[in-house]
């Protein structure tokens, strides 16, 4: 595959090009378009709404919340899954895997369910304790987190893997201690892994929509997300305010992409 | 003694890598682990270093009881197969590892590494990343990283196994003439006798868990404990109920000797300077190694009737009589 010469690389090539152009490419460059089609007014209009600020912002504090909690903690289940072998180790690999398999707004429901302020299953309690989660911002935060759970166990996984235990096994006869170890020899050789998982949940925290209007209720300049303005805005027939917002967070995540590709090393030091 | 393991037992599961093992391995000597793969070496090895945790027995290191130690407290220097070699820093990061981590003053450790790795001879090297070495500038610079924290003992296992013929041919002379300078105790883990039986003062061999044998290389291949041993450092033949090596089974033209064993001559092999000659004795197929000189003043061929006893004081073993399975000394290591 790929390695053929003549006519059939060509309309593999070409395929590709098609069906990513089709599915991708054009239709984000139309959102674009769209955006622009009347100069700068549309991005204007945006940003000096209040509401749609306020809702970029929170979008912009959940997003570095979940990734933030993705990363410490994706990094720590990745250690634990591929270092230690435990009872119920496989078990845990396959729920990894259950936020990217369930629908988005399946987790909002679920979530209600366990901290819903009135009839949840633990959101009575927390509510007494002056902690409200569904309906405000941490459960916003919380929805989003288990949302890009996978992405950085995903990404760090293979790497931890790859690299084995024998250059931390080194690094301890040579007397660092596990935090030592840590720090100077498993963190570099993970890097690129945790960034990508990173750049990648960021991306998909921006974006996440199903999940977030579950739990949000979707409070004007409180807890409506950028996301739920696109929808609200296009569902109000204001369609140039929509693209600008979708054009908004399409760029943030594309950029976040392009930023690590860019500087991400062509050849990895093996 | 330097290292005193006592009645050291591990298991993985099932499989017994180590049982009721007692080793002293002295002071300021090289030693060698000669055995074949999965024989417990490695496991042995590791369990010194504390990187495997013994099921049972104790680990004494310097006279004080390491056990229960953690690795990072135990003061060995330790050199893996595959390098182990930090990618991500350049030779002189690698071998100033130790020293950082440590705290030592900067001016020290520049001074040190600097040292070290003038005795590796990788001086021209410090700035490049492991990546950018040959397998053995890449095992020299992880002994060179073993040795700046100043361990008590050096513990290498299989350090040359994964190298190619030549380089592990000159790496383990320049060990040899290295451990003469350093003169820290050093633990080495070998598959290969010929290498053990150049490089090392002393052998311990073991074989499926159990030391078969401890002495120095002129001890195991004069006196051989038992079949296994005397197997292992080389090729045997059988004659009679004895296990000899091929070169001291003399061979003479016709059948008037009453202590040697009648037969005839059924194959001769040429391999360089070497002939190796295979008598028939009936139930029995002998070879005899001689150099080619021999062979020609000897005067014999295939068909020729000959005798063959084994020369007057060269050391036998009886054979085995159940018979165990003929286990080579050209085994592959597995890892």
């Amino acid at each position: 595959m790929g390695r053929g010469r003549g006519p059939g690389r060509w309309a593999a090539r070409a395929v590709v090009t098609a069906y990513l152009v089709l599915l991708v490419a054009w239709p984000l460059w139309l959102v674009a378009q769209h955006t622009f089609a009347d100069g700068l007014d549309q991005l204007r209009g945006i940003v000096d709404d209040p509401d749609v600020a306020h809702a970029l912002r929170l979008t912009v504090v959940v997003a570095i919340l979940s990734v933030v909690l993705n990363t410490v903690f994706g990094v720590g289940i990745s250690l634990l899954i591929v270092r230690y072998r435990f009872p119920g180790r496989r078990l845990l690999n396959a729920l990894l895997d259950v936020p990217l398999s369930v629908s988005p707004i399946v987790v909002g429901l679920a979530l209600v369910l366990v901290y819903g302020g009135r009839s949840g299953w633990f959101g009575p309690a927390l509510e007494d304790a002056g902690l409200q989660v569904v309906f405000a911002t941490p459960g916003i935060v919380l929805a989003t987190t288990f949302v890009a759970l996978p992405l950085v166990i995903r990404e760090v996984v293979p790497v931890l893997e790859e690299i084995g235990t024998e250059q931390e096994q080194a690094a301890q006869s040579l007397g660092a201690t596990a935090g030592q170890t840590f720090r100077r020899i498993t963190l570099p050789a993970i890097k690129w892994g945790v960034t990508y998982g990173v750049v990648l949940s960021l991306a998909r925290s921006l974006g996440e929509f199903g999940a977030v209007k579950v739990v949000s209720g979707n409070v004007l300049g409180e807890t409506r997300t950028a996301t739920l303005v696109v929808e609200e805005k296009y569902l109000n027939f204001d369609q140039g305010g929509a693209y600008a917002t979708a054009f908004l967070l399409a760029l943030v995540a594309v950029a976040c992409i392009v930023v690590v590709s860019i500087i991400r090393p062509k050849e990895e030091p093996r | 003694m330097s290292i005193e393991v006592t009645g050291v037992s591990k298991r993985f599961g099932d499989f017994v890598a180590l049982e009721d093992v007692s080793v002293s391995i002295p002071s300021g000597r090289l030693t060698a682990l000669l055995g074949p793969s999965g024989g417990g070496k490695s496991t042995l090895l590791r369990i010194i270093a504390g990187l495997e945790r013994a099921d049972a027995g104790t680990v004494g290191i310097e006279g004080l009881d390491a056990t229960g130690l953690p690795a990072r407290k135990r003061g060995v220097g330790f050199v893996f197969q595959h390098y182990a070699a930090f990618k991500h820093l350049t030779v002189r990061r690698n071998v100033a590892f130790g020293l950082e981590i440590r705290k030592r003053p900067k001016e020290e450790i520049r001074r040190r590494v600097d040292e070290l790795l003038a005795l590796v001879h990788l001086e021209q090297f410090a700035d490049r990343l492991p990546a950018q070495l040959s397998g053995g500038q890449r095992q020299r610079m992880a002994l060179a990283r073993a040795l700046a924290v100043e361990p008590k003992v050096l513990l290498l296992d299989e350090p040359f196994g994964a190298l190619d013929a030549k380089v592990r041919k000159e790496l383990r002379e320049w060990l040899r003439r290295l451990h003469d300078e350093v003169h820290v105790t050093t633990v080495f883990v070998t598959h290969d006798q010929e290498e053990a039986l150049e490089v090392a003062d002393e052998i311990v061999v073991i074989n499926d868990g159990r030391v078969e044998q401890i002495g120095t290389p002129d001890e195991l291949y004069d006196s051989p404990a038992n079949d296994f041993v005397m197997r292992f450092l080389g090729p045997v033949t059988q004659l009679g109920s004895q296990l000899v090596r091929p070169h001291d089974v003399a061979v003479a033209v016709g059948a008037d000797d009453p202590d040697a064993v009648a037969g005839r001559v059924a194959r001769v092999v040429r391999v360089g300077f070497e002939v190796r000659v295979e008598v028939s004795t009936g139930e029995q197929l002998v070879l005899a190694t001689m150099t080619r000189t021999e062979f020609l003043r000897l005067g014999v061929d295939v068909g020729t009737t000959v005798s063959v006893r084994v020369v007057p004081g060269a050391p036998v073993v009886p054979v085995v009589p159940d018979g165990s399975p003929v286990r080579s000394g050209l085994e592959v290591h597995a890892g």
